[in-house]
């Protein structure tokens, strides 16, 4: 055997009889030495429990391998049955032969010990490393993981941190035991997309540099086409498909992989942009917000504040009814904030939100992110439909249950679903009743706030179709919050982009994903990782987003914008 | 830091609210003020006596300047007279207040002791046959009552060893270590019984809540051995918790004193309270209520300040 | 309720639990009707202190009384003062609790603050205070336990709510402009029925606990009603002549407060989320 790690007919089951309740069903692949797989598949395929398998890992989750082998050529030449070795044998396999990372950066690392004692840790453990000897590996490799300032960093913990930063350091933490094989479970999808870019690139550079091999574990085909030699696709515990990257990505066999590659919405920067609906000349706006101001006071709790957050600082847009309008930007830009404070859930510091009277006296509804979180789960259906009704003074009658079938049948549910729980439903049912919900009162526009991204990959392009239906339907403006460039593409008309509280362009979709002009907009647009951009080399970028805390008082400068279209506005930067 | 201030800010708030509920509970009691004052001798006084005391104490006063009077008198250490033992209340409590404080320490260290291993055995050993029996004995030891335990212990020690645990008199800890210890040990085996069942409940559930933390999968992956998972990663996480509920229950410590020096025939606080009731000695029951509640709070504050030292998180702030 | 009860049923320590308080429920129904054994007050003068036998199963006391029948009276006793001070301490707890968490800011403060208070006295010690300003007895005891736990329910609700609040479909609620009080009894109040229920149980243990501790100390009920708590201190001075009279009291305290711990504990189980999601 030359290779350094070949899985045969591997079987994982779960709980008080594992043969009955296997989530991994013969699953069979082979590694060479530096070799990237790419394991993909959505929740449920099995390609996690599969990687954790390799160290075991999965033993401590309440999984038990029920049948075949995992061969690993250790370091000193001699191969192992992974799946047949005891707990002592398996200490020294993990961390040595195998180091692994996690998708959650946030939660992975210990919350009551430095970085620099967990990496140090991980030295000790791997070579033996202490005092002095172990300091100094641990600078050397925070260098490594191009982490600045490595000297002061040791000492913080891990909540100093952030996310793209913890993962840095659970990255240098693998490597200080020079493992054979590398095990990524998902480590950039808690990320933003730009962190998720550097962190791409990291991986990448520190493969040529190591010669480790990697198993790349993703929901994202598109993503692992930028790093894998090969890919695996998974499905309900089975490998439908593997072969090298490009084979797979462009010679699809198994339909599944070809549903991926197809159906769902990958990046395409500004091809798949809708064209129906285009906005009319001089149409009036159903709803204008102009320059909107959001702050939230710190540190109030003391005599006086000490400054502000400026959350959304001078946003102007507005929205015409039939249009979607998506706000996209990474975490903290003011996108959430901006849609909130639309409908009165946080209170605007200055400027003006004016909706036109529309079919309703409640012009504008909300779906949120979370469909598990915002459908009270004490009520069943009829009762959480009813509610905005009820709420505004309709008696609950024949008329109103009409109403509410007619809804949960337009939006592809079953009419006995007004009986039932939310959670008798799966997640897409759920935020197809979000959706049936926040059309009860006949709304003019519905505010999407990430409304799709908790979804798996499927279920995310049906809920997209499902939406762009409805507004043609029912003559819907959207106001589409997302992070997502790849589904943000698949529904907006125009985008605005959000950078730190402030729009920095805003036009129509194809113009802004296509010819991006501001910097930011390109950063953004580069990091989106998609099926065309194979093997792409990144450069490890470390921009950090400004702080948002300003002093009592501050005012940002009045915004001077270029046009750089018909409908294509940027918001002229500072020259440094 | 700023929730360390917050607790020190609010510290005395509550205090004063302390202070407060006791003064206007003593006030309460029916009939008048001399009685609540004198107890069952008031009954004897001719009406110009009362006129006089009523004056001297300052009863005439409207009630919120009586409660400040009050209030001034405290923080000079006058908590008032005691009807029984003649004696200022502050005297009597600090004479009693060793013992207490001593088999309550005495308790917590037991509890702790014996709750914590436990609760972190059975967690490592969870569903297992270890786990169950550890699970079984908590459950039984929080649904013992103190003076049901007490009792037990009494009686088998007196039936079946022929022993009385020795009463009466305390030996101080500095004057005699050892006797003082030996003299406590039950008692204080008595106090710590139901604590050290909870301190195990805690710890384990605590236990096994980290275990299935991310972090302790990290530590896993690098090959850490099960002992440094355990000690290392887990219990500083887990002890979070442990020492909340640690500061919550010191105050049932200094409540079920109470029972278990009355079981004993210890002469400390809580038998104090108890003989201040029994023969309506109202200023020292409300000197020993605020005192014993002043005691709780400060432990309390203290709890809290271990907490933030275990917890980076409390401790620093983001930067 | 009834998929609450049948889950509980299959819980094996909620069976025990439930086993348990199923039987202390009837004795004090039958303690009530007048059903024990004997006459609990009238003394057998010719047969005192006789170990247990056919006709006085668990014996008699100094002064000739059923001890059997004394124990059911008590268990009433000790029942009708948990479920009487609970039943309170959940109602004015809960209320506290809810609004303070939905009008939050000065509110919160306040109401907290006065919890607070209540907090930093030891749960005994408070119930002493009261008694000894109004005097022992059965109200009292009622009284007393009920204000000693209001602030603990008060806790228990004020921070699930707060979460509660936070939560998308209140913030839903609030674009639809439902109304107040819809959104505290639907969405928040609905959603605490599992903690309260799980508190509730584990409430009752402890005023059982604490309602015996007082009257062990002779500030709880007083003579001549029986109550468990004075029939343990009572046995002190009689162990080594008649263990009875010791071991059953102590063992029906025992095991009252065990049945009500057990049932709350598997409430918790059954009710948590966590292993909800686990089933799901």
């Amino acid at each position: 055997m030359t290779g350094l790690l070949s899985v045969r007919d591997l079987r994982v089951g779960f709980g008080q009889n594992p043969k009955a309740n296997e989530v991994v069903k013969g699953v069979s692949f082979d590694l060479g030495p530096g070799e990237t797989l790419g394991i993909v598949g959505e929740s449920g395929s099995g390609k996690s429990v599969s990687a954790l398998s390799i160290n075991r890992l999965v033993d401590f989750g309440g999984g038990r391998i029920t049948h075949g082998s995992i061969q690993l050529t250790r370091s000193d030449g001699t191969v192992l049955d992974v799946a047949k070795a005891d707990e002592k044998t398996l200490l020294g396999i993990r961390g040595r032969d195998v180091g692994m990372i996690f998708q959650e950066p946030m939660t992975s690392l210990n919350p009551v010990h430095t970085v620099g004692a967990q990496i140090e840790e991980a030295f000790r453990l791997s070579k033996g490393l202490t005092g002095a000897q172990a300091h100094k590996a641990t600078l050397d490799v925070l260098g490594r993981v191009r982490i600045p300032d490595a000297q002061s960093r040791l000492g913080y913990y891990p909540h100093q941190l952030s996310g793209g930063m913890r993962q840095r350091i659970m990255i240098a933490m693998a490597l200080a035991a020079s493992p054979r094989v590398l095990i990524a479970d998902e480590p950039t999808t808690a990320l933003d997309v730009t962190v998720q870019a550097q962190i791409m690139a990291l991986l990448a550079e520190l493969r040529e540099e190591t010669g480790m091999a990697m198993i790349f574990i993703t929901h994202d085909i598109g993503l692992v086409a930028g790093i894998a030699d090969r890919i695996m696709v998974m499905q309900n515990g089975v490998a439908v498909e593997q072969g090298e990257t490009d084979g797979v990505l462009d010679n699809p066999q198994h339909d599944y992989t070809r549903h991926l590659l197809r159906a769902v919405p990958h990046f395409t920067s500004g091809k798949a942009v809708r064209d129906d609906g285009r906005r009319a000349e001089q149409q009036e706006p159903i709803v204008k917000v102009d320059n909107l101001v959001v702050r939230f006071p710190v540190g109030k709790a003391w005599f006086k504040p000490k400054g502000a957050i400026h959350a959304v600082d001078g946003v102007s847009f507005d929205l015409v009814p039939g249009e979607t309008l998506a706000i996209v930007g990474e975490s903290g830009c003011g996108k959430s904030t901006t849609a909130r404070a639309l409908l009165g859930l946080n209170s605007k510091t200055r400027g003006e939100i004016v909706t036109e009277a529309g079919r309703s006296v409640r012009p504008v509804q909300m779906v949120f992110q979370d469909p598990f979180a915002s459908l009270n789960p004490r009520l069943n259906v009829e009762a959480l439909l009813a509610e905005p009704a009820i709420a505004n003074g309709q008696r609950r009658d024949d008329a109103l249950r009409e109403r509410m079938t007619f809804l949960l049948d337009r939006v592809g549910l079953p009419q006995d679903a007004l009986t039932r729980y939310p959670h008798q439903f799966s997640g897409g049912q759920r935020q197809r009743l979000c959706i049936a919900r926040a059309l009860m009162l006949n709304p003019d526009v519905v505010v999407l706030d990430e409304a799709v991204s908790a979804l798996d990959v499927s279920v995310q392009a049906k809920v997209l179709e499902l939406l762009v239906d409805l507004q043609q339907e029912f003559g819907l403006a959207y106001l589409f919050i997302s992070h997502d460039m790849a589904v943000v593409e698949r529904i907006a008309h125009r985008i605005a982009v959000m950078f730190a509280g402030q729009i920095v362009e805003l036009g129509e979709a194809r113009a802004v994903l296509s010819d991006p002009q501001h910097s930011y907009t390109k950063r953004l647009i580069a990091a989106v990782p998609a099926i065309e951009r194979r093997k792409q080399r990144f450069a490890v970028d470390m921009t950090q987003v400004p702080s948002l805390v300003r002093p009592p008082g501050f005012e940002p400068s009045p915004a001077q914008w270029r046009e750089a279209g018909d409908d294509h506005r940027v918001r002229v930067e500072d020259t440094p | 830091m700023s929730y360390v201030v917050q607790r020190l800010l609010t510290f005395p708030l509550i205090l004063l609210g302390v202070s407060i509920l006791v003064f206007v509970a003593i006030r309460l009691v029916p009939g008048d003020a001399i009685t609540a004052m004198l107890g069952t001798e008031a009954g004897l006084l001719t009406p110009v006596q009362r006129e006089t005391l009523a004056a001297y104490f300052g009863i005439d006063q409207p009630i919120w300047a009586q409660y400040l009077r009050w209030l001034t008198g405290l923080f000079q250490g006058d908590l008032g007279i005691s009807s029984i033992y003649g004696k200022p209340v502050l005297t009597v409590i600090l004479e009693r207040f060793p013992l207490t404080l001593q088999l309550s320490l005495m308790s917590m260290v037991i509890a702790l002791s014996v709750g914590v291993p436990l609760g972190v055995l059975a967690a490592s050993r969870n569903e297992r046959p270890s786990d169950l029996v550890v699970r079984v004995l908590a459950m039984l030891g929080q649904s013992t009552p103190n003076f049901v335990v007490g009792i037990l212990i009494i009686y088998v020690l007196s039936v079946f060893f022929g022993f009385v645990p020795a009463m009466g008199t305390f030996t101080p800890l500095f004057t005699d270590p050892l006797a003082s210890i030996a003299q406590l040990i039950f008692p204080a085996i008595t106090l710590g019984f139901a604590f050290a069942a909870s301190v195990t409940r805690i710890s384990r559930s605590a236990m096994l809540d980290v275990l299935s933390d991310d972090y302790v999968r990290t530590a896993r992956s690098k090959g850490a051995s099960p002992m440094s998972v355990i000690w290392h990663h887990a219990l500083p996480n887990a002890l979070i918790p442990v020492v909340t509920l640690s500061g919550v229950e010191f105050g049932y410590l200094l409540g079920g004193a109470v029972i278990v020096e009355q079981i004993f025939a210890l002469p400390g606080l809580g038998r104090l309270v108890l003989d201040a009731i029994t023969q309506r000695d109202y200023a020292l029951v409300q000197g020993t209520v605020l005192f014993i509640a002043f005691n709780f709070l400060v432990v309390n504050l203290l709890v809290d300040l271990a907490y933030v030292a275990l917890d980076p998180r409390i401790r620093i702030g983001r930067r | 309720m009834g998929k609450m009860m049948s889950s509980l049923f299959r819980h094996p320590s909620g069976r025990i639990g439930l086993v348990i308080i199923g039987l202390y429920l009837l004795a004090a129904i039958l303690g009530t009707l007048g059903l024990t054994p004997h006459d609990p007050l009238k003394l057998f003068a010719i047969d005192r202190l006789k170990a247990p036998s056919q006709t006085y199963w668990f014996g008699t006391d100094l002064l000739g009384r059923d001890a059997f029948s004394r124990l059911m009276v008590g268990i009433r006793q000790s029942m009708l003062i948990a479920f009487a001070s609970v039943a309170i301490a959940t109602i004015a707890g809960t209320i506290i609790g809810l609004l303070s968490a939905w009008w939050g800011g000065i509110w919160d403060g306040i109401f907290m603050r006065v919890m607070d208070v209540l907090l930093a006295f030891p749960a005994i010690l408070l119930a002493l205070l009261i008694i000894a300003i109004v005097g022992p007895g059965t109200m009292t005891s009622v009284a007393a336990i009920a204000i000693v736990y209001t602030p603990i329910f008060a806790r228990v609700v004020r921070g699930p709510a707060l979460s509660l609040k936070q939560r998308d479909f209140v913030d839903a609620a609030r674009t639809f402009g439902s109304s107040q009080g819809y959104v505290l009894t639907r969405h928040l109040l609905l959603n605490l029925v599992a903690p309260l229920v799980v508190q509730v149980t584990l409430a009752l243990a402890w005023a059982l606990l604490t309602e015996a501790g007082l009257s062990f100390l002779g500030l709880g009920t007083q003579p001549p009603t029986p109550s468990l708590g004075l029939m343990l201190a009572e046995s002190r001075n009689l162990m080594t002549h008649a263990p009875w009279l010791m071991i059953f009291p102590a063992v029906t305290i025992m095991l009252g407060i065990l049945g009500f711990n057990l049932t709350g504990d598997a409430l918790r189980d059954i009710l948590d989320p966590r292993t909800q999601r686990r089933e799901a």
